[in-house]
């Protein structure tokens, strides 16, 4: 009984350590393919569209009415100790700081993150890596590493899209709707974001583009190597829904810490 | 006769499951060996072995007297480069168009110029009798124009080695004739090795070189197609009597 119990945990705990190898080890593949010639510039390009261009109207949608929500409840809340002038403030802090990055993640993770690992673990039940391997192609200049720089460069874009949308979705809230004075908004977001803000917020919306490629690309990639994730469609399906969620949880971990070490 | 690709004392298992059982085989330089055998007997998992797609889990593969299990990534792009491969499933790249699929070889592999890329590529189509659907992406062809852009991918480079998993299963009778008769046409003209799986004795086994039967994990084999009538091992005269209906079809009527 004990021994067995023992067992199990040795099993798992050797399970997750190659895990953890294996992923290790694709993220080293990962950027030697972005360094390896000829680059497929045309492919990079076609993800950026992929994942960046096709999010924009969704990223838009949901930062404008953060945005806007965000002025509603800081108008709430700040009217209570007589503070409205300082919404500009607290929405595009909040903004820039936080939700930006942070949503926009989430977001791409959720649209574009469980394509590619949806895509990838198809394409590897389908024997497509092993038709490139045969080629000699190697599959991540191939087909990863354009997938990973494209992430890399798009999702900072949208991040600060978000953030200059919500920022307008508060002006309207509590400028247009709740007359706060539209002076002290714009003041408040001139004078009292410091570029520390925005490079905090740039510095986790790269991080966290990193985290979202990697795992979800990863996972799709070993779809076969995953414990309990079954074969076929629904090895494919179970492993994207697992990509999604340690992606949200990697994210939002991640975020608490940069945020505590940067505060 | 000097042999391409030799298997020694190879095994190969999955859990309590052994697929190759301390598999001793050669397949010779230029001439076709057709591989038969069952449903599940692990013909598929053979040619992967060869390919380093898997590994043994004890034993040797020798491609060209190198042991494959040895050699660096950049030695092991070399060998495979050797050859040209049709996997059973097809395994074409599905955000590509079947012209991108049937380039593909020639794009990564060559320094040919755009003019001769075309020709080549639509070439490749017409022999396969593809023409007209170069534009279409894998998820829009029947099966049998799959496995077709599937051959035409694999032979696009004159490869030395050619390994055709299944080439005409789901084919219609007329088109998997056309496919052999090319395809024995072009060994001709370029002399390359074949490995041919089937997972039943195809019309044109006779035409092969030397066949190989595969079944519980043994490969045995017939220097000539014609001796597997005459074998006496029980398991092998029941795949036989299973598998061999009007199996001989002349070089003639070919
Ligand atoms: N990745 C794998 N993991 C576990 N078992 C496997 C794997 N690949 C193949 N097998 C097993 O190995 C055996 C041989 O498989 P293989 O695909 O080589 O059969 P085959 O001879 O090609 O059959 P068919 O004619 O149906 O294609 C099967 O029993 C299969 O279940
Ligand atoms: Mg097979």
């Amino acid at each position: 009984m004990i021994v067995r119990a023992i067992e199990r945990l040795g099993a798992t705990t050797s399970y997750h350590v190659s895990d953890l190898g294996r992923m290790a080890a694709f993220l080293g593949y990962t950027i030697i393919g972005c360094l390896r010639t000829p680059f497929r510039f045309g492919e990079l390009v076609r993800q950026i569209r992929l994942i960046g261009v096709n999010s924009t109207p969704l990223i838009l949608f949901i930062g404008l009415f953060t945005g806007m929500v965000l002025g509603l409840q800081g108008y709430y809340t700040l009217r209570k100790v007589g503070m409205e002038g300082t919404l500009g403030m607290l929405v595009s802090l909040s903004l820039i700081r936080e939700l930006g990055p942070v949503l926009t993640a989430l977001m791409v993770t959720g649209r574009a993150g469980s394509a590619m690992c949806a895509e990838l673990g198809i394409m590897r039940n389908s024997e497509q890596f092993d038709a490139l391997e045969c080629m000699a192609i190697d599959p991540f200049r191939y087909l990863i590493s354009p997938k990973f720089l494209a992430t890399i460069i798009a999702m900072p874009i949208l991040t600060i899209f978000f953030d200059l949308v919500g920022i307008f979705g508060g002006y309207l809230s509590g400028v247009v709707l709740l007359g706060v004075n539209p002076g002290a908004y714009m003041d408040g977001i001139v004078v009292k974001v410091l570029n520390e803000d925005i490079n905090l917020g740039l510095y986790k919306s790269f991080s966290f583009a990193l985290l979202v490629v990697w795992i979800c690309t990863g996972r799709g990639y070993f779809v076969q190597q995953i414990k309990g994730a079954g074969f076929g469609a629904e090895g494919v399906s179970r492993v994207t829904t697992q990509a999604v969620v340690y992606t949200s949880i990697a994210v939002l971990l991640w975020n608490y810490l940069i945020t505590a070490v940067f505060i | 006769m000097t042999a391409v690709i030799r298997f020694i004392d190879v095994v190969k298992k999955f859990g309590h499951q052994t697929i190759l059982d301390h598999v001793n085989v050669e397949f010779l330089k230029g001439k076709t060996t057709v591989i038969a055998g069952g449903s599940g007997q692990g013909k598929s998992v053979s040619l992967k072995l060869i390919l380093r797609l898997m590994e043994p889990d004890s034993g040797k593969i020798l491609v060209d007297g190198v042991d494959i299990s040895r050699l660096s990534r950049k030695d092991l792009d070399e060998v495979r480069a050797k050859f040209g491969v049709l996997f059973q499933g097809s395994a074409l790249l599905d955000s590509m168009t079947v012209w991108e699929n049937i380039a593909l070889p020639l794009r990564e592999r060559t320094r040919a110029k755009k003019d001769e890329l075309i020709s080549r590529v639509d070439k490749a189509l017409a022999q396969f009798g593809l023409s007209g659907h170069g534009d279409k992406f894998p998820a829009q062809l029947s099966g049998g124009m799959k496995k077709r852009v599937g051959l035409a991918r694999a032979t696009i480079l004159n490869p030395d080695i050619v390994l055709f998993d299944e080439p005409t299963t789901g084919l219609d009778p007329q088109i998997a004739m056309d496919i052999y008769r090319l395809f024995f046409k072009t060994q001709q003209e370029f002399g390359y090795t074949s490995i041919i799986v089937s997972h039943d004795i195809p019309k044109v086994f006779n035409l092969a070189d030397q066949v190989v039967i595969l079944n519980d994990g043994k490969m045995t084999l017939f220097e000539r197609p014609e001796n597997i009538q005459h074998s006496t091992d029980p398991l092998i005269m029941k795949f036989v009597e299973q598998t061999m209906g009007d199996v001989y079809t002349s070089s003639e009527e070919l």
